[in-house]
């Protein structure tokens, strides 16, 4: 809206990515100092991106070199302990390392500014909740180092696996969980607070832009699953070095409660990946398409009816171990259900396209990928949800391309959506506009040569996580191999698009985007370091 | 930070934000540990995990239900790391629901030094274990054998006649696991362990 001025001239010019210059009151620590020491949100949140940029480079190389002993049948490359590791740190890495620091760096960057907030609430819990992110990751990472090698039993760790025939190294694997997952429940109770408290004067909860709704929602569902993910983990650990029984059968325990309290984490933990996805899309489909995003109070119910079936449908993951035929029935109709507030959303993003004035910057390209794909991937997931089905499906080829879709094409495209909306805002320079759209349509092309082929192969039978196949499923996994490959290769450019951009381009705005509406654009770009210090007007507009 | 003013920080709405949400992350981190028991109560009423009582039960006397027959399968096998062998005399029996049966096993230690183990119980359908009655069993306590030795253990079972009609055939699955001192032999540092024993 053009009548959000800036609130009050700011006098800092900063052309960094997260602004250069001491602040004209306290001398700021400058070097590594500044760095390890801000409780600025905007260099925490610069930190962030910047972290889970890294370790989807780490956990992107895990998946090539899993991709390349899969290129041909038999094992020619790696070890088959090797590949499980691969597989496992790909895994991990890509879930706590790189998908969900992306979205609290998001978060970092834009919830204060989409609130009219000064900062978080919480500054230094923001640092501190950063920092133990490389701690945990530098752990996990040298697991591969030492004597029987990383984690070899799958992301989801499943016991006895993961306790009795696990490494010796598995105890450091979870002292990094417990870490990573401090670090998550931190940032959550950061952001609650935040958008709780420090809204602009004026905006109510249904006001907020959507980014920051979704990431409310998910910052309640990381404060309710990750603490069970801590207890899942401590008894591994007491299992393993306490001589504890939780999930050993010869001592009384039970493996398949380890699955019933991991999927009670897990499962509302792939929401917590894609909830604040479908916030940055509904922030850059309506801009684009020059019109008000619409059923705004629809969205917000669907994410949280989306978030509260979460907590229903954890044993749809173990359609296999044996549950009676009730259960069955019971997780798969939940399941199902699922797909009703996510057809509203991808019903409202459609119907807010309907008649709209369309433009496709590179924000507007992922989030139409984002929206085709990831419906793809929900389809996919509707079939998995079909419990007498899900018996052939289970853990093959079929359900590593469904999760791939929901979280390459789905959570990471909205993240590089994400940047590349938000990207004039934190440098002050429009994103390159050729490389963009060559980073965007050689992402596309990889990634579903990748993924695709992974349905073929696993509805004729390939198992996940075997370092080698018959030879029938040669040509699909040949595909996916080049398909891998040719993303891998892609990414390079999105990293070559934001040096540019950070060093120069073309000068944005404060409005970058012709139909952008929300608070973040009534600021200078690049973002001051200290923006509404005090609180800004708000006018609600009718949603 | 210091030139924000107290309304723009709003101290008072965060530290009740944050107290709240404290109490809610550590309800949860307790109800995961709840959860365990839980699970455990959950499963003995409805029996959904397989599991069988871990005591001797009386048999219930009622009418043997002559008009069907199930078929009761026996698994055995022996967990890595353990040189025993666990055997079953029958493999299969067919019973009247009702009628208690006796099927004998068979225990061996195949290693030289005595050692220990313990043999534990699985039913499939899992509906059917809480109808599967033992009166006797070698599952109630561990046993021992020296090198060598060979055991012969009987197993008495009754199947009460509130069998569900659909359930056909029942499978009783014995995984022989060790127990102290030969327990680390099943941990991740078994093979230096199994050495010892073997």
């Amino acid at each position: 809206m053009a009548s959000h001025l800036p609130p009050k001239p700011t006098p800092q010019h900063s052309t960094a990515t997260a602004g250069g210059m001491a602040e004209a009151e306290h001398p700021r620590p400058s070097g590594l100092m500044r760095w390890l020491l801000t409780t600025n949100h905007k260099e925490i949140g610069s930190l962030y991106l910047i972290f889970s940029l890294t370790m989807f480079f780490i956990g992107g190389i895990f998946a090539l070199v899993v991709r390349a002993e899969l290129f041909q049948p038999g094992l020619q490359l790696v070890r088959p302990e090797f590949f499980n590791q691969m597989t496992t740190m790909h895994g991990l890495i890509m879930v706590f390392g790189a998908i969900m620091p992306a979205f609290v760096g998001l978060a970092n960057w834009m919830v204060p500014l989409q609130i009219g907030a000064p900062d978080m609430a919480l500054p230094r819990l923001n640092n501190f909740s950063f920092w133990l992110l490389p701690v945990a990751f530098t752990l996990l990472l040298s697991t591969l180092l030492m004597p029987g090698g990383g984690p070899n039993f799958g992301w989801t760790f499943y016991a006895p696996l993961s306790t009795t025939y696990a490494p010796p190294s598995t105890t450091f694997f979870i002292l990094s969980l417990h870490i990573a997952g401090i670090s998550s429940i931190l940032g959550a109770i950061n952001i609650i607070a935040t958008i709780l408290n420090l809204r602009a004067p004026g905006m109510r909860m249904m006001d907020m832009p959507l980014f920051v709704w979704t990431w409310l929602i998910t910052a309640f569902l990381l404060i309710a699953v990750m603490p069970v993910l801590a207890g899942v983990i401590t008894m591994m650990l007491m299992d393993i070095n306490f001589g504890t029984s939780f999930f050993n059968a010869a001592g009384g325990g039970d493996p398949v409660l380890f699955q019933h309290l991991f999927w009670f984490f897990g499962h509302p933990e792939v929401y917590i990946m894609i909830l604040p996805a479908f916030g940055i899309v509904s922030a850059i489909i309506p801009t684009f398409c020059r019109k008000r995003l619409f059923g705004y109070a629809s969205m917000v119910y669907a994410t949280a009816a989306i978030a509260i079936l979460s907590f229903l449908v954890w044993a749809h993951h173990m359609f296999v171990v044996g549950l009676p035929l009730v259960a069955e029935l019971f997780f798969m109709y939940t399941t199902m259900l699922i797909a009703v507030p996510t057809g509203v959303k991808v019903f409202n993003w459609v119907a807010t396209m309907f008649r709209g004035s369309i433009s496709f910057e590179p924000p507007m390209l992922f989030a139409l990928a984002f929206v085709v794909q990831f419906t793809v991937g929900g389809f996919s997931g509707l079939m998995l949800a079909i419990s007498p089905a899900d018996f052939q499906y289970h853990d093959t080829y079929f359900v590593v391309a469904h999760f791939h879709y929901v979280l390459v094409p789905g959570a990471l495209f909205a993240i590089l959506a994400g940047a590349y909306y938000w990207l004039p805002k934190w440098t002050g320079h429009y994103p390159h506009l050729r490389l963009s759209q060559w980073h965007f349509w050689l992402s596309v092309i990889g990634v579903n040569l990748t993924f695709f082929p992974m349905h073929f192969a696993g509805l004729a039978g390939m198992p996940r996580r075997i370092p080698d196949y018959a030879l029938q499923f040669a040509d699909f996994n040949l595909a996916s191999s080049l398909g891998a490959i040719l993303f891998g290769a892609s990414q390079l450019l999105f990293v070559l698009v934001i040096i540019k951009c950070v060093r120069g381009g073309e000068k944005a705005p404060a409005r970058a985007w012709e139909g952008a509406e929300d608070l973040e654009w009534s600021v200078p770009s690049p973002a001051p370091l200290h923006t509404f210090e005090t609180p800004p007007e708000f006018h609600p507009h009718q949603h | 930070m210091t030139r924000l003013d107290e309304q723009a920080t709003n101290r008072d709405g965060v530290r009740r934000t944050v107290t709240r949400t404290l109490v809610v992350l550590a309800g949860m981190f307790a109800f995961a540990f709840a959860l365990v028991p839980l699970y455990d109560v959950f499963c003995e009423v409805t029996g959904l995990n397989g599991k069988t009582s871990n005591t001797a039960q009386v048999l219930v006397h009622e009418e043997v239900d002559t008009s069907r027959m199930v078929t009761v399968q026996f698994i055995t096998r022996a967990s890595a790391g353990l040189p025993w062998e666990l055997d079953v005399q029958t493999r299969q029996v067919r019973v009247h629901p009702g009628q208690s049966n006796e099927v004998f096993f068979t225990f061996r230690n195949r290693g030289g030094d005595a050692s220990r183990a313990k043999a534990v119980p699985s039913v499939s359908p899992s509906e059917a274990s809480v109808h599967l009655r033992k009166l006797t069993c070698f599952c109630f306590q561990e046993q021992r054998l020296e090198g060598g030795e060979r055991l012969e253990a009987p197993l008495v079972f009754q199947l009460t006649r509130e069998l569900p009609a659909d359930i056909k055939t029942v499978t009783l699955v014995y995984t022989l696991y060790p127990v102290q001192p030969a327990q680390a032999a099943v941990s991740r540092r078994g093979p230096i362990k199994e050495g010892d024993s073997a």
